[in-house]
C-alpha cells in the first residue's frame, strides 16, 4: 500500500509508520552512533579533496566496514535458513592465504628498475582465492545441507581446523605481498571513493535483485520460517541450503581479499579473528532474527556500520581499544534488552490501561 | 540398577573411549616412552583446568543451550586471581573465594538474559564472552606475573599417585569436579530436569520441572566450572592474562561432542567429557612426542576428529530411527 494513497497523512501517522518499520531502531542506533562521533570529533563530518580521492572519517568509517558488510551480507542469508556459520573467520584466513601465497611478490629488475611481479597471474590468484572459500562454504553447506548436522557444530569443525589449514597454507609464517596492484582491492580508489565499497555496493545489489526479484529470497524466507511447510510446497531444501553457505563462503573469501589487501599480508592465526562474531551481531543488530525467516540485508549493512562506527567512537575518544569489548557487550545487552519479546510484552501489559 | 548397554545415546561416548585408547597404544608403539604411567598422568595434569571447564560447559550442552564465554572466564578469573594477590594484597583463599563467586554470579547472570529477557543463548553468552575478556583488559592490558610464595609452591607440588607416577592438586580438584557433576547430572533432580529440558523444554514445562531454575541454574554451573577451571589455569601458569584461553570455548565443546553429547541437548555423559578432554590432549602428546609434525595440524587433527563423530551420531540416529520403525511395523 502506498502512503499517497491516503488523504495526506499527518505528521503523528508518518512518525508511527516510521516507528514501526524494521529498520527504526537500527537506524536510530547508527545515527545516535554519528551524533555521538560527531561530539567528541567536530572534524568527522569533514570530507576534503585529495589527489582525487575524497578523504574523511566517514568514508574511512565506510572503507574498514567493507569486509565486515561483506560477510554480514552472506550471513544473513544463512541465518535466514535458521543456519548460522561460525567458520567465516577461518574462510577469511584462508582466502587471505591462499592470495598471499599465489601472489606473493619477488623482486625483478625491468628494464633497469626494480619491479615487483606476481608468481601467478593475479586474475587467476583471485579466482583460486575465491574458489577456496567457496569450497569451504560448500562443505559446511554438504554437512549442513545433506549431512543434517546442526549448523553451529557444522561450521565449528571449520573453525577449529581453517585456521590450522591456513597456517599449513603459509606454513605458520605472516606471508607478506608485495605485488602493489593487489592491494587496489583494499586500499584502491574509483572515481573519489575506495573500490571496497564498490564491492561491497555490487555485492549488495547483487543479493537485493536476488531477493526481490527471483523466488529466491522468498524460498530462503520460507525455507526459515517454517522448514516442514517449505519441503511441502516443494523447495529443495537441502539443494537450498548447500547454496546458501557456498555463497557465504564466498562472501568471506571476498571479504579475506580485501583484508589481506588494506594490511598487505596474510596470517593464518590473527586475520579475522572473531570477524564470525561481529558479523552475527551486525545481523542481529539490522534486525534479522537468529530463528531465521525474514531477513534484511539492508539491516545487516546498517548494523556492520553500527559496529564499525562505534569502533570509531573508542579509537577517537581516547579510550584503550581493549575496552572496545566491553562496549560491544554493552551494546548487545542493549539491543535484546530492546528486541527482547518477553520485556516488551510486560512493559505493555504494564503500560496499557486496566480494562 | 540398568546394565550399561550399547546404543544409540552411548555408543559415541564408547567410541571414544576406544579411540582414545587406540590412539594411546598407537602413540606407545610408535614412540619410545610414550607408554608410561606419567604421560597418562600428565595427560590430566595439563588438561585438569579444561576437564572443569567442559564438565560445567556439559550441563549447559545437555540442557539445549550453548555457552560461548567459558573461555573469556577462565581468563578473566586469571585474572582477578593474579590482580588481587599482587595488586590488591589479598590472601589467596580470599581471592579464589572472590573469583568463584564472580563466575557464580556472571553464570547466573548469563542464565536470567536467556531465560528472563528470552536472549538467544548463543548471543547472551557472546556479549558474556566480549564482556569478561574487556574486563582482563580493564584490569590489565599486560599479562601479570603470580610472585605469591604459597601459590608457587601449590603450583609445583605433586602428589604420589602410586605406581603411575605423580600428579598435581589440581588433578585431585578436577576429580572431585567431575565425580560432583556426575552425581549431580545423573543422581540429581536438578540434573534429570537439565536432561528433561534439553530433551524437550515444553514436555518438561508440562511435566511441572521447574524450567527457569533449571535453565538459570545450568549458566550458574558453568559459570562456576569456568572460574575453578580459571583459578586451576591461573595456578599452573602462575600468570594472569587477558589473552589467557583464547578459543578455550572450542575445545571445551569439541571436547563434549567428541564424548558424545549432543549439540542439540537431551543426550551425553559428563564421563564422556572427560573422555573427550583427554582425547583432544592425547592428540596433543602425540603431535608433540613426533616432533616433525607442526602445531597447527592439532587443529586439523581435532576439526577432522569433530566431523567424523557429528556423522557418526547422524549415522546412529538414522540407523536407531530405522531400527524402531522396523519394531514398530
Amino acid at each position: 500500500m502506498r502512503h499517497s494513497a491516503a488523504p495526506l497523512p499527518s505528521v503523528g501517522s508518518l512518525w508511527q509508520a516510521c516507528r514501526q518499520h524494521s529498520l527504526f531502531w537500527p537506524c536510530v542506533a547508527l545515527l545516535g552512533l554519528v551524533v555521538l562521533n560527531g561530539g567528541f570529533n567536530p572534524g568527522f563530518f569533514s570530507l576534503s579533496w585529495r589527489d582525487g580521492h575524497l578523504y574523511g572519517p566517514i568514508i574511512d568509517v565506510f572503507n574498514r566496514a567493507a569486509p565486515l558488510m561483506a560477510v554480514a551480507l552472506g550471513m544473513t542469508v544463512v541465518i535466514a535458513t535458521r543456519g548460522i556459520d561460525i567458520s567465516v573467520g577461518a574462510i577469511v584466513a584462508i582466502a587471505a592465504a591462499v592470495a598471499a601465497t599465489l601472489v606473493g611478490g619477488s623482486l625483478v629488475i625491468q628494464d633497469g628498475q626494480q619491479v615487483y611481479v606476481t608468481r601467478t597471474s593475479l586474475p587467476l590468484a583471485l579466482l583460486l582465492a575465491l574458489a577456496a572459500a567457496a569450497l569451504c562454504g560448500l562443505w559446511n553447506g554438504l554437512l549442513v545441507g545433506v549431512g543434517g548436522i546442526q549448523p553451529i557444530i557444522a561450521t565449528l569443525i571449520l573453525m577449529v581446523a581453517g585456521r590450522g589449514i591456513a597456517q599449513l597454507l603459509t606454513n605458520g609464517q605472516i606471508i607478506t605481498i608485495y605485488y602493489a596492484p593487489y592491494f587496489f582491492i583494499g586500499n584502491g580508489y574509483v572515481l573519489g571513493l575506495p573500490f571496497t565499497i564498490y564491492l561491497v555496493a555490487a555485492l549488495a545489489l547483487l543479493m537485493g535483485w536476488l531477493k526481490h526479484r527471483t523466488a529466491l529470497g522468498l524460498f530462503i524466507q520460507a525455507s526459515g520460517a517454517n522448514p516442514v511447510a517449505a519441503r511441502l510446497a516443494g523447495i529443495n531444501a537441502p539443494l537450498l541450503i548447500v547454496a546458501v553457505y557456498t555463497f557465504c563462503g564466498f562472501t568471506a573469501g571476498l571479504a579475506g581479499l580485501m583484508i589481506s589487501a588494506n594490511v598487505k599480508s596474510a596470517d593464518g592465526n590473527n586475520a579475522g579473528q572473531l570477524l564470525e562474531l561481529d558479523a552475527i551481531l551486525a545481523v542481529t543488530l539490522g534486525g534479522t532474527a537468529l530463528a531465521g525467516g525474514r531477513f534484511s540485508l539492508r539491516g545487516s549493512l546498517i548494523g556492520a556500520l553500527i559496529i564499525q562506527t562505534l569502533t570509531y567512537a573508542i579509537y577517537s575518544t581516547g579510550v584503550p581499544p581493549e575496552v572496545n569489548l566491553v562496549v560491544k557487550a554493552v551494546v548487545v545487552l542493549v539491543v535484546s534488552l530492546v528486541q527482547s519479546p518477553a520485556l516488551l510484552a510486560r512493559w505493555q501489559s504494564r503500560g496499557a490501561p486496566a480494562a | 540398577m540398568q546394565r550399561p548397554r550399547l546404543d544409540a545415546q552411548t555408543l559415541p561416548t564408547a567410541l571414544a573411549a576406544a579411540l582414545f585408547s587406540l590412539m594411546f597404544l598407537g602413540g606407545s608403539l610408535a614412540y619410545d616412552g610414550f607408554f608410561s604411567g606419567q604421560v597418562f598422568l600428565n595427560l590430566f595434569i595439563d588438561n585438569a583446568f579444561l576437564v572443569v571447564v567442559a564438565v560445567g560447559l556439559t550441563f549447559v550442552i545437555l540442557g539445549g543451550g550453548i555457552d560461548l564465554s567459558v573461555g573469556s572466564v577462565v581468563a578473566l578469573a586469571t585474572m582477578l586471581l593474579a590482580a588481587g594477590i599482587e595488586r590488591w594484597h589479598l590472601h589467596p583463599a580470599l581471592a579464589m573465594g572472590v573469583v568463584l563467586l564472580g563466575g557464580l554470579l556472571f553464570g547466573t547472570a548469563q542464565g536470567l538474559l536467556v531465560q528472563v529477557v528470552g536472549v538467544p543463548p548463543f548471543i547472551a553468552t557472546l556479549a558474556g564472552m566480549f564482556l569478561a575478556r574487556g574486563l582482563c583488559y580493564l584490569i590489565s592490558i599486560d599479562s601479570i606475573a603470580i610472585h605469591d610464595p604459597r601459590l608457587a609452591t601449590l603450583s609445583q607440588t605433586r602428589l604420589s599417585a602410586g605406581a603411575l607416577g605423580e600428579v598435581s592438586p589440581s588433578v585431585l580438584v578436577a576429580a572431585g569436579v567431575v565425580v560432583a557433576a556426575a552425581w549431580a547430572a545423573h543422581r540429581s533432580d536438578w540434573g534429570r530436569a537439565v536432561y528433561a529440558l534439553g530433551g524437550n523444554e515444553r514436555s518438561a514445562l508440562l511435566m511441572g520441572l521447574p524450567v527457569a531454575r533449571t535453565r538459570v541454574g545450568m549458566y550458574a554451573v558453568s559459570g562456576l566450572c569456568s572460574a575453578l577451571g580459571g583459578l586451576l589455569f591461573g595456578v599452573y601458569t602462575l600468570s594472569g592474562y587477558g589473552l589467557h584461553g583464547l578459543g578455550l570455548e572450542l575445545d571445551a565443546i569439541a571436547a563434549t561432542v567428541i564424548g558424545g553429547a549432543l549439540l542439540s541437548g537431551g543426550v551425553g555423559y559428563v564421563v564422556g567429557t572427560v573422555i573427550g578432554v583427554l582425547t583432544l590432549g592425547v592428540i596433543q602428546s602425540l603431535i608433540m612426542f613426533d616432533g616433525s609434525l607442526s602445531s597447527w595440524w592439532t587443529r586439523i587433527a581435532i576439526g577432522a576428529l569433530l566431523g567424523v563423530f557429528c556423522m557418526l551420531q547422524r549415522a546412529m540416529n538414522w540407523w536407531h530411527r530405522r531400527h524402531q520403525s522396523q519394531r514398530s511395523a
